[in-house]
């Protein structure tokens, strides 16, 4: 009925034949394109429901185009950039190009709808759209403006993520999430130095991050490891193409009291190419195909996958210094540990010590019952990896292989501390087996 | 009130064909647009048709005729004429414009936009096709908008697939080969800490979230289900592991009372002698030795319901000069958030 009553209309006006003095829609394009490259202009400018990162846009720009030319999101981008330089065309058959390898690429339709609809009417912003839920198009919005801003503002290769400071030998790689800036950047262990191989978009929790509590909606924040590879045959259809459960709580998150589960890294339904920046329950969702490439370097048990709303980024001589500040005192409680020097040893572990079980007080006092009939103790780590904490607390994640021999036990096992700074000293707050 | 429109249209071509130099009948072609005024369709085709095995070439009466193909909706055929007469005359606009309006008609946009953009090509002002222009794209925006935006059928797909995710992973069908096969070394520690984790969660996650119980999808909120389906169903493999292992550490350590933590009130002793003697017995046999050092291997757990399960392992004790290994099985019954032991045995 709809298209009978479009084709009568449009029928309709062949009656009123040419007029001189008409101002078509093509007089009216010109006038709508200045408004067009205005909206892509003050996308970048819109704010995200969090304060955007500002580590990142306080240093210069080093790297150049860290997306494949014929990516998806470097199609999308160009295509935007099209629009700002008012090449309509050029964006269109952009869009379409894209739109023929990612179908359902739901950003990639909206503008398409903007560049048509530019032809038959003034659009005042991305997406018009009308009688739509505006939760819907700003959802939409926010995904242009975080990958436009990804494009303008590309990883920087001279610098890396202040968390990575060790790898153990085994951790072939690292994942470090990024949810203001929509971002999953991948590194490499080169010989324990973290190299930048790939950055891919993702969404996070709806509410945001710094997750608290079961069912708030957000992500959360801090160190984790992928600890599962679910069957995929089994996954429901919003995980798409895979979906790799971390640890969250962790340690550090129990002892705050955090609660809540099954935050996982996993993909997106069949019928979307992503998700809007923020819309999961939580989870880290990656589109199928990065979550497809992203699974190639996981090792189930081992890989990290850091967690920050902020990413900071620091040189590879402020690396290099953290990493030795942490290794020292590691080593200095190694020592102290065999020198059987109860006190010397104790003197690395914060007043604020809990292991969940003890408190400083309980910890020291069996540590010297302990200690009392020792005549030999060795201690030997192997296996280390150290990662910096994101948040306000300057604290770090060591975990390690420990090999403990002594006159009247020995004992191996797998070993996780938690260490905070305190004044130029660094001091264990939580220690267990990992 | 179409009709009226159709004749105006008509006597644009009037004016444009006087160019093609064709003869035109002007009483017949009046005769057969005031039939399609009057809504004789068929009568109307039939003159037009008569006329045509005539004139064959007329651009009049082939435009009318078009015209009254579309009006009794046989929009192939007209589809055909308008076409032919954009072949015969590329100069006139007005069968592009007709020709659009059936493509748009058939949601075939695109070929529509493309048949206004040679319309507008062969008479730039013609404002009818940058009308129509303007409407296709608009229509081909909305088109685009609706694939951007359909978003609320796909979240309903989802969530009722979502529904079925409980049973998606059902407890005992999700050991992990890593959890089963690798030995957990244990020795008496010096650290009080928990036994070394065989993978790293090996804290339970359901200690930390009491709530976390299945709960009926159905009472929640509409995003509710798609929360609760982010969450696996708890598997208790780790916290039975890990329940071993601190069991396995606190016999080491010689913390009897700690040993004896792991055991539920309604433990059945192994010769059905009371609690408080067993006690005292396992007491005895604890502190016995100068150190003891106990480790699980290959530890496979088998859960029968949320409270129930079982577990067998290799234990491996070492005490003094005393060295022995054997497969051991632990019945257990959950209590409050703890897996606790209600019967030991010796086997599997």
């Amino acid at each position: 009925m709809a298209n009978s009553a479009r084709a009568h209309r449009l029928l309709s006006a062949i009656q009123r034949g040419p007029s001189a003095g008409w101002v078509g829609p093509l007089n009216l394009l010109r006038q709508h394109r200045g408004k067009l490259l205005l909206l892509c202009a003050t996308l970048l400018l819109l704010p995200l429901s969090e304060p955007p990162a500002t580590a990142m846009s306080q240093r210069p720009s080093s790297a150049m185009g860290s997306l494949p030319a014929n990516s998806p999101e470097a199609l999308l981008v160009q295509s935007l950039v099209d629009i700002q330089n008012n090449r309509l065309d050029s964006a269109l058959k952009r869009i379409d190009a894209l739109l023929e390898i990612k179908p359902h690429f739901r950003l990639a339709h909206l503008i398409k709808g903007d560049l048509l609809m530019a032809h038959a009417r003034p659009i005042a912003t991305l997406g018009n759209a009308a009688g739509v839920e505006p939760a819907r198009l700003s959802d939409l919005r926010d995904e242009a403006r975080v990958r436009l801003q990804q494009h303008f503002d590309p990883t920087p290769l001279d610098l890396v993520p202040e968390y990575l400071l060790q790898f153990e030998p085994d951790q072939r790689y690292a994942l470090v999430a990024d949810t203001n800036k929509a971002r999953l950047y991948l590194y490499k262990n080169d010989n324990g130095e973290p190299r930048y191989v790939q950055d891919f978009y993702l969404s996070s929790g709806l509410k945001g991050s710094e997750k608290r509590k079961e069912g708030d909606q957000r992500t959360p924040i801090g160190v984790y490891f992928v600890v599962d590879n679910l069957p995929k045959a089994k996954l429901g259809a919003l995980y798409g193409d895979g979906a790799f459960p971390i640890n969250y709580p962790n340690e550090w998150d129990k002892r705050l009291g955090k609660n809540g589960h099954g935050i996982w890294l996993h993909g997106v339904p069949k019928d979307t190419y992503s998700r809007p920046p923020r819309a999961s329950n939580g989870c880290v969702v990656l589109t199928n195909e990065d979550l497809l490439q992203v699974e190639k370097f996981l090792q189930i048990g081992r890989t990290p996958l850091i967690i920050s709303n902020d990413i900071a980024w620091i040189d590879r001589k402020a690396w290099s210094s953290q990493r030795q500040s942490i290794l020292r005192n590691i080593e200095a409680w190694r020592k102290d540990w065999e020198s059987i020097n109860t006190e010397r040893y104790l003197n690395h572990y914060a007043r604020q010590f809990s292991n969940g079980a003890q408190d400083f007080g309980n910890w020291s006092a069996q540590k010297r019952a302990v200690n009392a009939g020792k005549t030999m103790v060795q201690v030997k780590l192997s296996n280390l990896s150290v990662f910096r904490y994101p948040g306000k607390d300057n604290m770090v994640v060591v975990t390690f292989d420990q090999d403990y021999r002594s006159n009247n036990l020995n004992n191996q096992m797998r070993k996780r501390q938690y260490w905070m700074q305190e004044g130029d000293r660094w001091k264990i707050v939580y220690e267990g087996a990992a | 009130m179409t009709l009226a429109r159709i004749v105006s249209a008509l006597a644009v071509i009037a004016i444009c064909s006087a160019t093609a130099s064709l003869p035109v009948y002007a009483g017949e072609l009046q005769d057969i647009q005031a039939l399609l005024k009057q809504g004789n369709h068929s009568q109307a085709l039939d003159r037009a048709n008569a006329f045509l095995a005539k004139n064959p070439k007329d651009a009049q009466v082939r435009f009318v005729k078009g015209v009254i193909l579309s009006e009794q909706g046989k929009t192939g055929e007209a589809i055909k004429v308008f076409t032919a007469l954009t072949e015969d005359f590329p100069e006139l606009p007005e069968p592009y414009n007709n020709l659009a309006v059936l493509y748009a008609s058939q949601q075939q946009y695109d070929k529509a936009r493309q048949a206004l953009e040679m319309a507008i090509q062969t008479h730039p002002s013609y404002a009818t096709a940058h009308e129509n222009l303007g409407d296709i794209y608009a229509k081909m925006a909305s088109e685009a908008y609706d694939r951007a935006l359909k978003l609320d059928k796909a979240n309903t797909a989802a969530q009722t697939k979502l529904s079925m995710i409980k049973d998606i992973f059902p407890v005992n069908s999700r050991q992990r080969p890593t959890t089963t096969s690798k030995p957990a070394v244990i020795a008496a520690a010096p650290s009080p800490a928990p036994a070394p984790a065989i993978t790293p969660p090996v804290t339970p996650i359901k200690t930390s979230s009491p709530t976390a119980a299945p709960t009926p999808a159905a009472v929640k909120a509409p995003e509710k289900p798609v929360e609760k389906a982010e969450k696996p169903k708890q598997d208790p493999t780790q916290a039975i592991t890990a329940m071993v292992n601190s069991w396995a550490q606190a016999w080491s350590n010689k913390n009897v009372s700690g040993y004896l933590s792991h055991y539920a009130p309604d433990f059945k002793t192994p010769k059905g002698e009371p609690r408080g003697a067993w006690e005292k017995f396992r007491k005895e046999r604890i502190n016995a030795p100068k150190r003891i050092q106990v480790s699980v291997s290959a530890v496979k757990v088998s859960v029968k319901d949320d409270n129930h399960a079982q577990v067998t392992f290799r234990q491996h004790y070492k005490a003094d000069t005393l060295n022995t290994s054997a497969t051991k099985t632990l019945v257990l019954i959950k209590s409050g958030d703890k897996w606790l032991i209600q019967q030991e045995r010796i086997g599997s």
